[in-house]
């Protein structure tokens, strides 16, 4: 009686059938994507060997050498200097917005942190440039001069540096490591913190024994999205590293990323058939580096969400198991 | 006196409250510094630059004497975005109506989900090479570099985000609408397009506003679909100027002049984008719709 007519049906599974296929799309085209950039990078490959391009320090075009190291290395350096900065501030300011600030300021203050987002990365590069590398130089040398028994600090300051770049990847990371920490502290249950403030703790001590520990994984996740993220930023960077292959002794020093050399040398290397191919091969170690860390920031944000949901559906029980009639 | 049953808060550990509630305020005020210097600093030394004719010619590419302004520059982003924009949404909220209609929790709406989240995680820089390998170097449209592929170098840029914000408004048109349009005897097609779409309509808007903003700044895919060109250029299959790019290049040049018009550009372009996140944000604020 309620039966459609075949006709009447067809729109429905056309529909059906076309979102399917355009979601299938996305699998077909990550699979090309992957598929097509190996393809390009196996000259570097065979003319180097793959552990060589990774791991060997000699990056000369023109002598046809393409050993990645320092590239690799100013990756890391730079996208860790930009945890080590960003991340406390990003997570203290998570706390604060929502634990500690005014109710009516909240809003607020979330738009503002999030502007931090909106602003292109070209952006920061020429402000990078053009106003903290001259402005901190003086600072730089005064930490590299007073903190020279520290590792990796020390000696004569270049204007671009690791640490500029690091310092810039920090900010350009600030808006998404807050977001997602803001979203993992929100969902502490008010128990728990009721339950510190109960015993006598400060607020202080309630934050550390009742937030900070319940959305541990939540926020090592975020900081893993933020480090992601800070890998794979190519155009402030290649605007303030300073774009030299080699492998800095100290966070002053000038030195160059695998996202930066794409970018900066991508001209010079499109006639050169070697050349290009290990700028691809780049392009495939940094996809291959993202990949596994944003699968392991979400492995971690997930291992959050079960510990999370254990803990609801203990709550639940003993709530049901309280209820008159409940436990039955 | 203190009767109460807790002990009273020793002095130290009062004054460790304060000192972390202190440091609380000066991390989020240490957060909220760098974003006054930019866009300070980009009104001193851009604002200067605004003028008429400023936006109503073109970069002429001399080095020295008239420099030009960058009407082709703002025209072109616009041009780029918008065909970006037109690609990446439709398809995002397409895959998205899949993934909540149809999909649900099953294991290929999963597999689905986790792609989505690579693409968010792929370096925009790496989208670019993918587009130069695939449609640039092999001269598809009978051109090297052309503005239609830096646009679809973007839409890659935007199609997960598109997705993302799209699954999730989806999400939470509540179940009740849906069924009640069903049982009325409405077929699936129609409930979506006349129930499910039009409720998360704000939700979907603010969305795509929000990955036009990302699009709209990104620098890096262009760099190897595009590429620059001095003059207006209405042709897609031609070589077309961008904000972003006009940027890159003038920062890298050694004429203050040039330099300058780098920061007007840039004050330019941080308009338009926190033009475009904040209309995302009022439009969010009318929906209905609430996580």
């Amino acid at each position: 009686m309620l039966e459609r007519s075949p006709m009447a049906r067809l729109p429905d599974q056309a529909l059906r059938w076309i979102l399917t296929a355009l979601s299938f799309g996305i699998l077909l085209l990550l699979v090309y994507f992957f598929g097509k950039l190996s393809l390009e990078s196996v000259d570097v490959f065979q003319h180097q060997g793959i552990l060589s391009f990774a791991f060997s320090n000699d990056w000369n075009p023109s002598q046809s050498q393409f050993g990645g190291l320092a590239l690799l290395f100013g990756s890391v350096a730079t996208a860790l200097i930009a945890l080590v900065i960003g991340v406390p501030i990003a997570v203290a300011t998570a706390v604060f917005i929502v634990e500690l600030c005014p109710s009516r300021l909240r809003s607020p203050l979330t738009i503002l942190v999030e502007l931090l987002a909106a602003v292109p990365s070209v952006v920061y590069g020429l402000w990078g440039v053009f106003f903290l590398i001259p402005r901190l130089r003086p600072f730089e040398q005064w930490a590299a001069d007073t903190f020279s028994f520290l590792p990796w600090v020390g000696g004569p300051v270049a204007g671009p540096s690791y640490f500029i770049a690091g310092l810039i990847l920090a900010i350009m990371i600030i808006p998404v490591v807050s977001a997602i920490s803001r979203e993992v502290i929100s969902t502490v249950p008010t128990d728990h913190k009721e339950a510190a403030l109960a015993l006598g703790a400060t607020r202080w001590e309630m934050i550390r024994t009742a937030i900070l520990p319940y959305s541990r994984s939540g926020i090592s996740g975020a900081a893993m999205l933020g480090l992601g993220r800070a890998l794979g930023e190519t155009i402030a960077v290649t605007l303030v590293i300073g774009n030299a292959a080699v492998i800095g002794h100290q966070i002053f020093d000038q030195g160059y990323s695998l996202a930066a050399v794409i970018a900066n040398e991508f001209g010079e290397a499109s006639a050169v058939p070697l050349y290009s191919s290990a700028l691809f091969a780049c392009g495939l170690l940094l996809f291959i580096v993202t990949l596994v860390v944003n699968g392991l920031a979400r492995y971690i944000v997930s291992l959050g969400d079960i510990e999370r949901r254990v803990e609801r559906a203990r709550r639940s029980e003993r709530k049901s198991a309280a209820a008159p009639g409940g436990a039955a | 006196m203190s009767t109460g049953i807790l002990p009273p808060i020793s002095a130290r550990r009062r004054r460790t409250d304060r000192l972390m509630s202190g440091l609380f305020y000066a991390a989020t005020g240490i957060a909220l510094v760098p974003l006054l210097l930019i866009i300070g600093y980009l009104i001193k030394e851009g604002a200067s630059q605004f003028s008429a004719a400023f936006f109503t010619t073109d970069p002429t590419g001399n080095f020295a004497g008239d420099i030009g302004g960058i009407r082709s520059a703002v025209l072109g982003t616009i041009e780029m975005v918008a065909i970006a924009t037109l690609i990446s949404v439709p398809i995002g909220i397409a895959v998205a109506i899949w993934l909540v209609e149809y999909g649900k929790r099953s294991k290929p709406a999963a597999i689905i989900r986790y792609l989505i989240d690579v693409m968010t995680g792929v370096p925009s820089v790496v989208f670019g090479l993918f587009i130069y390998v695939s449609l640039v170097e092999t001269g598809i449209g009978g051109s090297g570099f052309a503005a239609w592929k830096g646009s679809v170098a973007i839409s890659l840029l935007m199609l997960p985000i598109v997705a993302r914000s799209s699954e999730v408004v989806l999400d939470l048109v509540p179940n009740g609408l849906r069924e009640s349009a069903l049982a009325l005897g409405a077929p699936r097609w129609r409930v979506i397009a006349t129930v499910v779409l039009p409720t998360a309509l704000p939700g979907l808007i603010t969305g795509s506003l929000l990955a036009v903003a990302r699009g709209a700044g990104e620098t890096a895919p262009l760099l190897f679909t595009v590429q620059a060109a001095m003059g207006i250029n209405f042709n897609l299959s031609e070589r077309m100027n961008s904000l972003p790019l006009e940027i890159f290049n003038d920062v890298q040049s050694s004429n203050p002049a040039v330099v300058t018009r780098a920061w007007g550009a840039a004050l330019t372009l941080v308009l338009l984008v926190l033009a475009i996140t904040l209309l995302a944000r009022i439009v969010a604020g009318r929906s209905r719709l609430k996580p």
